[in-house]
């Protein structure tokens, strides 16, 4: 049926060279991370782990990567609770100013991040939470929380509530028919938004960089550090790494996501 | 007299306890989001008219001195650009992934998708190490004779533009798909079968159809591209400044926490005007809800 005239042909290379453009800088750096080279050379003259021992071996990134990943931890802890608490209270509520609660929750997003970072520099600055893991949770609690709440809120507009009013109806408290009726129903759209919580908290720079210090400094710090003074090779290696781990995990929750469906 | 009879009403009490334990529900959250938003931007206002009294000075100097105009002009034209190259490469991808047939178009949504989930700073990195001058780009236009000096492609705006359009492309394409998703195929076939040309049917059907997701989408570019921070720092060469750049310099070199609150709150009321504007014609969630 399908003719394949000029202009079909035009618009599939004009896709497939955006679509390459999209996916090729993702993807350059994993043969970058097993070069030999001392500089950024592309094809590599030779393979090898060099980067990858290299970022093993300094202390510096390890500790980097101990705060990242339990800043990260954290953030997921605290966030997802709230985040669906949240997103619970938003879906059952018909107050109007639910409405906006749930625009002012969803601020991180709106707010240039530059102006969120400068000011809770000045805020953390005040109260002492500059280069401290307490102050780098709360910070990526702040940024996760959009993510929990708009995945948990889809979730539970795609619940039927009345099957929680039956539990109550029959005597459960609110909470446990909630733990055991509807929870279990809505899972994948908490998992989903824990994940993106983490991956968020993985990924976040810019906040980190105004408030972190000493030995409390993420990985994406010491990452830009390094890209914006002298380009250090293992970046590469831990590029490929953070990579990876954000690709599974994007992957595990959209497998998630359609197991529901 | 009415009110206390309300109050006495059981079933309404019990709709007011029940609203109240919701919004104690939210308040964790809302507190989070006070003390580590609300807060900190009141007090940046607070900082851009206040010194030793009130001073208008910190918003007088943005107009005047040409660092700080220039900057948000810069900004601007940047912002502009990216959002029109966006939409030009978007659109066709995202009409790609909503008329291609199931396998086909899951494939197109991952590759838009996984870029997306790719931390910024490795992007960042990844296109300074193909662009710069003894990069993987200018080593081939070299090799295939193309050009005779390697070009200046990075360290400057071009590179900033390129990076930024490249992690601001998926937020143009998942709008736009979601909408032309949602284009019923009758009304296309429709217009053919009334003897639309397909270039008609498009034209006249399915490109007004998908506004709402244009719009959307230019939207959320054109406002991230305004506050990007990262991209113009690291591959901007130190020439490319930014307001966000702007913003961080006041504070990191020269501890002007004035002038940087001023700068921030301009951005800030910019950026809101814009959704100020366009929530008139689109519901806000439907710009920021297609994650």
């Amino acid at each position: 049926m399908k003719t394949l005239s000029l202009g079909r042909i035009a618009f599939v290379v004009f896709c497939s060279l955006v679509l390459l453009f999209l996916i090729l800088p993702v993807l350059i750096i994993v043969p970058m991370s097993f070069s030999s080279a001392r500089f950024l050379t592309f094809p590599p003259p030779s393979l090898s782990l060099r980067w990858y021992q290299e970022y093993v071996g300094n202390a510096a990134w390890m500790q980097a990567t101990r705060v990242t990943l339990t800043v990260a931890g954290f953030t997921v802890l605290i966030a997802t609770p709230l985040g669906v608490a949240a997103a619970y209270a938003i879906n059952g509520s018909s107050l109007r100013i639910m409405r906006l609660v749930h625009l002012t929750l969803m601020l991180p997003l709106v707010v240039p991040i530059i102006i969120i970072a400068v000011g809770i520099f000045f805020v953390y600055a005040r109260v002492g939470l500059i280069a401290t893991m307490p102050g780098l949770v709360l910070a990526n609690v702040m940024l996760g929380l959009p993510y929990v709440i708009t995945s948990v809120v889809a979730g539970l507009q795609s619940f039927d509530a009345t099957q929680e009013m039956v539990a109550r109806s029959l005597g459960m408290n609110r909470f446990r028919s909630f733990l055991v009726v509807t929870l279990p129903q809505i899972r994948a759209s908490v998992l989903t938004g824990a994940i993106f919580a983490f991956i968020s908290a993985l990924d976040e720079t810019v906040v980190g960089l105004f408030i972190s210090g000493g030995q409390y400094q993420p990985l994406t710090k010491r990452m830009f550090t390094s890209l914006r003074d002298e380009i250090d090779p293992s970046i590469a290696a831990i590029s490929t790494l953070m990579t990876a781990a954000s690709f599974m995990l994007v992957l595990l929750a959209s497998t998630r996501q359609r197991k529901r469906n | 007299m009415a009110l206390n009879q309300q109050a006495r009403d059981p079933s309404l009490r019990f709709q007011r306890r029940e609203q109240g334990l919701l919004l104690a529900l939210a308040l964790p959250a809302l507190l989070v989001i006070l003390a580590l938003v609300l807060v900190p931007v009141g007090w940046l206002m607070w900082q851009s008219v206040y010194h030793d009294g009130f001073t208008i000075e910190n918003y007088r100097r943005i107009f005047s001195e040409d660092i700080y105009w220039r900057s948000f002009l810069l900004t601007f034209k940047i912002s502009l650009f990216v959002t029109l190259l966006a939409l030009l490469l978007g659109y066709p991808v995202a009409y790609a992934g909503a008329s291609a047939s199931k396998g086909w178009s899951i494939l197109i949504l991952s590759l838009v998708i996984l870029p997306f989930w790719t931390s910024v700073l490795v992007r960042a990195y990844a296109w300074l190490a193909l662009l710069q001058r003894t990069g993987v780009v200018n080593q081939l236009l070299q090799y295939f004779g193309l050009v005779d000096e390697p070009l200046a492609m990075v360290h400057n705006t071009l590179g900033t533009v390129i990076a930024t359009v490249h992690i601001l492309l998926p937020f143009m394409v998942l709008p736009l798909y979601a909408t032309m998703q949602k284009i019923p195929n009758d009304l296309i076939q429709a217009g053919a079968s009334l003897g639309g040309s397909p270039s008609h049917t498009f034209w006249r059907i399915f490109l007004p159809l998908s506004l709402p997701g244009v719009l959307a989408g230019t939207t959320l570019v054109f406002v991230l591209c305004l506050g990007f921070y990262i991209t113009p720092e690291l591959l901007g060469g130190g020439r490319t400044i930014m307001v966000s750049m702007l913003v961080s310099r006041n504070v990191e070199l020269y501890d002007q926490w004035g002038a940087a609150s001023a700068v921030g709150v301009v951005l800030l009321a910019g950026v809101f005007a814009i959704f100020l504007v366009v929530s008139r014609f689109i519901p806000l969630d439907r710009v920021w809800g297609q994650k």
